[in-house]
């Protein structure tokens, strides 16, 4: 018996080798995008795959069986914005990596949320720029060496959930690939939720950030994300040294705020 | 004929309407062709406001105004500034309320109007001296139909102000016709 | 207003007409981000997309603003943006991400005084250039010069079939004097205004089915939400799309498929205006400059002095053939720009030495040339 991929039918046919590392996060967050798909029994053609440039910018590009928007460096949400709203009827969901989404992209990413636009952003965040060959990113924790700051990174990395969250974001998740499972539900909510919903997946790069850096090999890496995970649900008990080097992993927000698209819509109807 | 215009006062004034409504009404009304254009910028934030106005019965190939036949200041300022442009015998129109240092010799008519004083003083509404201006103006020169005019003005005004500019026009035009007697 | 296209006789800025056209061309997305001069398109569409049942979007800067037409473009949806010289340069990566994924859109440019934040308000011919080479890389464009606010509707229109038909981004290179004057504006009948509908593929092509239609003939376009699993990418593709950034051959084919689909149809793309009768001095401009032009013509004429015009309406694909033949007729040209001379080197090519080719920019930077002036230089040369 041959034995097939339950996920297989969403790739795209002649395109099954990624150009991903051995060991890469990023098939994991892959997977998780594709089979949240699935478990969702939602029709792929009815999903808009946008993406920019950047090792996670070629999770759905070209692999996803779908129609794919692999867009420039910075902005594949703007781009989402523009196919959003002149269709609100597909679903849109941007991957991307941490530099695209918060360095060259930053503004585009505060301003959707602030708009609550029905968008689903998933940032594969390796807290390096992967692609380039392994500089500092908006991510990258403080003091590590990286490529461009051979003495130490002197500045200080973002919290992506939390600057999602004030800027207006209405589901705001942080997994790491160690929690596949939580992933996929997590997109599934994402998908389902109206309004512009943010997921930070903390992956690895062994290739890039693990060798630099000293975080070591894919398995080191997902075993200390696992160890180094704390649910968001207990922070509150825990105290600010306990909580030191610690990921934060869990649904940060999940609420209800008029939608754009929907507010449009009822514009349009107003004005007749 | 081809007619070239400037209006020149203050922001505030309402003289790019002015421009504006002089040129819809020469092409919606009288089928006339004309051109508006304005100055922007550092020159009418400052306070200056220019507004300029190409009336012909034909084509009109160049866009600007170089030597206008009829200048109306609503300030000192504008006067000073665009006096000397005016053609030889041109027309020199000036709220004599806003103007009071005259050239000394000068070869052109000159026609001093108290449009504004008349807008405070009878109509409450400084704001209408531009079309005391505009009635004055195209019952002094018939660059547009009277009838155009209030037309324009009619399209060109906020809603519900109609009658009050419309009124302020026909005032302007009665002190044309007193000065063209 | 009513919510339907506009018709009959109005007295219009040109920004105002550059909307209107917009959506009388069926332009249903604009997304733009303010600037001076070319901010009243965005206000006009603003009122009236959502009257017609479009959007507007008002986007965080004009990275974002190309991005998102193109994405709009993407979706079926005719889209354009508007704006002047620094949003331009920041939207010049995403104009060539339109142009390598070869995606419909009109970018109107109301060109002010530059370089940098330049002059606001004032009004300059100093993108020509920017909008045949502004992005990286090796392509060809679309440009088209209006002179009046009659062409700022006319024109938008033809931008937006020139970019349906050819899959390409189309620029409106007008300038701030053009945008904030008004001048009658007359709107033909729905009916009379020619439309032209964006190729479609077949429901569901097949690979190699789609691979046939890659040609520099313009394939259709596999638009999103129509299941055809459509890959758009700016990274250098094959013939069935699939990214291949390693091979020369990859980047020899995309490269020049992308440029003859303009060349080869040059011919059908490019509009001249063209009086030269039997004179031996023929006046080149465009867009604004050819007000000023007409004007000196009239004035030469009065002085029983003939001389020939040619206008350029098609800036971009460059109307080489159609210099060399204008050359080989009149003894000199005299290239009107207002700048310190973008498009003169371009025609002094075409001209092949066949005539004498004098530039002559206005006496003061931005202004339109004096009538006058011209006139004197006509007599000087003559
Ligand atoms: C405008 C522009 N600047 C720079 C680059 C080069 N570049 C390509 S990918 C990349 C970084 C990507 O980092 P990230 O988004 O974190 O993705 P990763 O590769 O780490 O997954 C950069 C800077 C580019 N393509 N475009
Ligand atoms: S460089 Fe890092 S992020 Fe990029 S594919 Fe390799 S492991 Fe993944
Ligand atoms: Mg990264």
């Amino acid at each position: 018996m041959k034995i097939v991929h339950p996920l297989i039918k969403y790739v795209r046919p002649g395109f099954l080798s990624t150009t991903n590392c051995a060991g890469c996060g990023n098939g994991i967050i892959a997977q998780s995008i594709l089979r949240a798909v699935d478990e969702l029994e939602m029709d792929i053609d009815d999903f808009v795959f946008v993406s920019g440039i950047g090792c996670a910018a070629w999770i759905p590009s070209p692999f996803f069986n779908a129609d794919v928007l692999h867009t420039t460096h910075g902005r594949p949400i703007a781009f989402a914005t523009g196919v959003k709203l002149s269709n609100p009827k597909l679903r849109v969901m941007v991957v991307s990596g941490d530099g695209d989404l918060v360095a060259i992209g930053g503004n585009h990413f505060i301003h959707a949320a602030r708009r609550n636009i029905d968008l689903t952003v998933i940032c594969a965040n390796n807290g390096i720029y992967g692609m380039t060959g392994g500089q500092v990113g908006p991510t990258t924790p403080s003091g590590l060496k990286t490529a461009t700051t051979p003495y130490g990174n002197l500045e200080r990395p973002f919290d992506l959930p939390n600057l999602a969250k004030a800027a207006g974001a209405v589901y705001v998740a942080r997994w790491t690939t160690y929690h596949a499972r939580q992933l996929t539900k997590s997109i599934k909510r994402a998908v389902q939720k109206k309004g512009f919903s943010f997921i930070e997946v903390i992956s690895q790069c062994p290739v890039q950030f693990g060798r630099r850096t000293g975080a070591g090999n894919a398995v080191t890496m997902m075993q200390n994300y696992k160890k180094n995970s704390v649910s968001i649900k207990k922070v509150d008990k825990l105290k600010e040294n306990e909580l030191k080097g610690k990921i934060i992993v869990g649904e940060f927000i999940d609420r209800e705020e008029p939608e754009l698209c929907e507010e449009i819509a009822k514009m349009r109807e107003r004005i007749g | 004929m081809k007619k070239e215009i400037r209006i020149a006062g203050f922001g505030g004034q309402g003289v790019v309407l002015s421009g504006v409504i002089l040129g819809k009404a020469a092409v919606l009304y009288d089928r006339k062709r004309a051109i508006q254009t304005q100055s922007y910028g550092a020159e009418a934030r400052g306070g200056g406001a220019r507004s300029e106005i190409v009336i012909s019965d034909e084509d009109i190939d160049y866009p600007k105004v170089i030597n206008p036949d009829i200048l109306v200041a609503m300030s000192q300022q504008a006067l000073d500034k665009y006096v000397k442009d005016l053609k030889p015998k041109g027309i020199l129109i000036v709220d004599s309320e806003l103007v009071k240092d005259l050239p000394e010799d000068y070869i052109f008519s000159l026609y001093r109007v108290p449009a504004s004083q008349i807008a405070s003083n009878e109509f409450g509404r400084i704001i209408v001296a531009n079309m005391i201006m505009l009635g004055f103006l195209v019952s002094l020169t018939e660059v547009v139909s009277l009838k155009a005019l209030k037309n324009s003005v009619r399209e060109s005004v906020p809603k519900g102000t109609e009658e009050m500019n419309i009124k302020a026009v026909e005032r302007g035009r009665k002190i044309g016709e007193v000065v063209i007697k | 207003m009513s919510n339907k296209v506009l018709t009959g006789l109005h007295f219009m800025q040109g920004d105002i007409a550059c909307a209107e056209g917009a959506i009388a061309a069926g332009c249903r997305f604009f997304a733009g981000y303010p600037i001076t001069p070319a901010t009243e398109i965005a206000e006009r569409m603003a009122k009236r997309l959502p009257e017609v049942g479009g959007t507007y979007a008002q986007m965080e800067d004009e990275l974002g603003s190309m991005a998102a037409i193109i994405g709009a473009s993407w979706t079926g949806t005719r889209a354009m943006t508007a704006t002047s010289g620094p949003g331009i340069s920041l939207m010049l990566e995403n104009i060539g991400y339109a142009i390598a994924t070869e995606t419909p859109c009109v970018v109107v440019n109301v060109q002010r005084g530059a370089p940098s934040t330049g002059s606001a308000t004032l009004s300059f011919q100093g993108d020509i250039l920017q909008a045949r080479r502004g992005s990286h890389g090796e392509y060809e464009t679309i440009a088209l010069a209006p002179s009046s606010s009659q062409e700022m509707f006319d024109l938008t229109i033809k931008a937006f079939n020139l970019a349906e038909k050819f899959r390409t981004p189309v620029f409106l290179l007008a300038d701030a004097f053009i945008g904030h004057m008004r001048e009658e504006v007359l709107i033909p009948d729905k009916s009379k205004i020619n439309i032209v509908k964006r190729k479609l593929p077949p429901c569901k092509m097949s690979l190699n089915e789609y691979k046939s239609s890659l040609d520099e003939n313009v394939a259709p376009m596999p638009i999103f939400g129509h299941g055809f699993k459509s890959h758009v990418t700016g990274s250098t593709h094959n013939s069935y799309g699939k990214r291949d950034v390693t091979n020369y051959e990859a980047l020899d084919y995309e490269v020049k498929l992308l440029s003859k689909k303009i060349s080869k149809h040059k011919r059908e793309i490019i509009s001249v205006d063209s009086e030269i009768k039997d004179s031996n001095v023929v006046l080149i401009s465009y867009g604004t400059t050819y007000r000023a032009v007409r004007e000196a013509r009239k004035m030469l004429k009065r002085d029983n002095i003939n001389v020939g015009s040619f206008r350029l309406i098609t800036l971009w694909p460059f109307p080489e053939e159609e210099i060399e033949d204008l050359a080989k007729k009149v003894k000199k040209i005299i290239v009107l720009e207002n700048n310190l001379g973008q498009i003169v080197t371009y025609i002094k090519a075409a001209v092949k030495g066949e005539a004498e080719v004098i530039f002559l920019p206005p006496q003061v930077l931005g202004t339109l040339h004096k009538p006058d002036y011209i006139v004197d230089k006509v007599k000087e040369v003559i």
